[in-house]
């Protein structure tokens, strides 16, 4: 058992979603919040970390149900199982980190409707035992997280000339101050997400082929 | 035994069973985090009491800056008398939820201000609450000694867009307030509004909106209207 930890096949459960598998540039899924809380590097790290912490929990625990859980309600139970982990992320940030938890608002609670976690927990967690399950939702996570850091990245940057709240551009640049520069308010407005990501996927798939290629592949 | 994953019975029980232990353990979660929360609503109360009158404070120093500068704090009702009773502690008066409950009557509602001393002049901080485009706007404003200039103001909100209304709570908006009037020249009450596309160089009684946040703009026009026209009563009073 032990050897087989790290089978080839468990490690491509985690590198895949990662590049070729990416929940949001490949399979589209999960872009609602990808829009929503990529204004501001610190809200998507956040972010991040929490889908990661409920995705974990979630496949987890529905994988380890899985030989319990009724099939006609399976679809409430992962629904149960995910939101009570939002709640508990959230009651968390609001007793330990009040401040980030005020700017993510809304959006943690919106970590339920994430279709990349229902997503897992239907496809992979349902069928399959602990540790896969565990390294499928590492994998995933952490494929929606960086893809959500670099959007953020870009949009901070160009948006507000920032990064983790702190000024990159030197004031003198500035318009107001007698220089050249201006931030790109549209890379503060939603559709400037999608366009960002939309660039991600573009250079993903010129780099490598089509997913549907990849599939035939298979 | 093998159990009939598919019976009706075994799907109910599980269901029971499940939203049973959800339920308790998201209590004993919630119940058990309460008094931390509670502490961090207070203190950010007490931060943003503290940014009216330009004193910037972490959670750490709230409560102790909160001691040294609110000297004194009094509640009025909607016509401007102070209600004299010691039971009624101005801090804790939840002025979000008596803006909630719509079957409350302006009549009935109460007002807290508190008084705060710095540098040895004397402020008074209103607090105000309104709606934004998605949910509550509150903010507090602080009135120089003739109750009529703004000395400073802090917005914060709940819901409110990030990158656009949510900026009611960055420092470019809030210092835009410093220096306004709540009354014209003839000592009637005019409010300060929020106006989209800028506002008129050296008008007292606008500022700025913010791009793209306008109904939150708009709600905070309204909010600064309808809460400083009853601090306006109790401010004629002492003018």
């Amino acid at each position: 058992m032990k050897s087989t930890l790290f089978s080839k096949k468990n490690r491509k459960l985690l590198s895949d979603p990662l590049g070729d598998q990416n929940p949001i540039t490949i399979q589209v899924l999960g872009i609602c919040s990808a829009l929503a809380i990529t204004v501001q590097l610190q809200q998507a790290l956040v972010m991040a970390m929490s889908v990661v912490f409920v995705m974990v929990c979630a496949n987890v625990i529905i994988s380890a149900l899985r030989n319990v859980i009724p099939s006609r309600i399976r679809i409430i139970v992962q629904l149960v199982v995910v939101s009570s982990l939002v709640v508990f992320v959230d009651q968390v940030l609001q007793a330990f980190l009040p401040d980030v938890q005020e700017k993510l608002s809304v959006f943690i609670g919106l970590i339920v409707s994430n279709c990349i976690i229902m997503g897992r927990l239907e496809a992979f967690a349902l069928g399959n035992k602990l540790w896969p399950s565990f390294l499928d939702a590492i994998g995933n996570a952490i494929g929606y997280g960086w893809i959500l850091l670099a959007v953020a990245f870009f949009r901070e940057l160009l948006g507000s000339g920032k990064l983790f709240g702190y000024q990159v551009f030197p004031d003198g640049w500035y318009e107001a101050s007698g220089g050249f520069y201006l931030n790109n308010n549209l890379m503060i407005l939603p559709p400037m997400a999608l366009i960002v990501v939309g660039i991600i996927i573009w250079v993903q798939r010129s780099r490598k082929s089509f997913p549907e290629e990849l599939l035939e592949e298979n | 035994m093998s159990i009939n994953k598919d019976s009706n019975i075994f799907t109910f029980s599980f269901a029971v069973v499940m939203v049973l232990i959800v339920a308790i353990s998201l209590a004993v979660v919630s119940e058990s985090l309460s008094s931390m929360k509670k502490a961090n609503k207070e203190d950010k109360k007490k931060i943003n009491i503290l940014s009216a009158i330009k004193v910037s404070a972490d959670r750490n120093e709230a409560s102790q800056l909160y001691e040294e500068y609110i000297k004194e704090s009094i509640v009025i009702n909607s016509s401007g008398e102070i209600i004299e009773n010691d039971n009624l502690d101005a801090f804790y008066i939840d002025v979000k939820k008596q803006y909630r409950n719509k079957n409350l009557s302006i009549e009935d509602k109460i007002f807290p201000i508190f008084i705060a001393e710095k540098d040895g002049s004397k402020y008074y901080i209103t607090p105000l609450v309104g709606s934004g485009l998605w949910g509550p706007i509150w903010g507090f404003i602080a009135f120089e000694k003739d109750c009529n200039t703004i000395y400073g103001a802090s917005f914060d909100h709940k819901t409110e867009t990030p990158g656009l209304g949510a900026e009611i709570r960055e420092a470019f908006f809030e210092d835009a307030f410093i220096g306004k009037k709540i009354l014209d020249e003839n000592s009637s009450f005019v409010s300060v509004d929020v106006v989209k596309g800028g506002s008129e160089e050296g008008n007292n009684h606008q500022v700025d909106g913010i791009t793209g946040g306008t109904i939150t703009s708009d709600g905070v026009t309204n909010m600064l209207k309808n809460d400083l026209k009853v601090y306006n009563n109790y401010f004629k009073t002492i003018r």
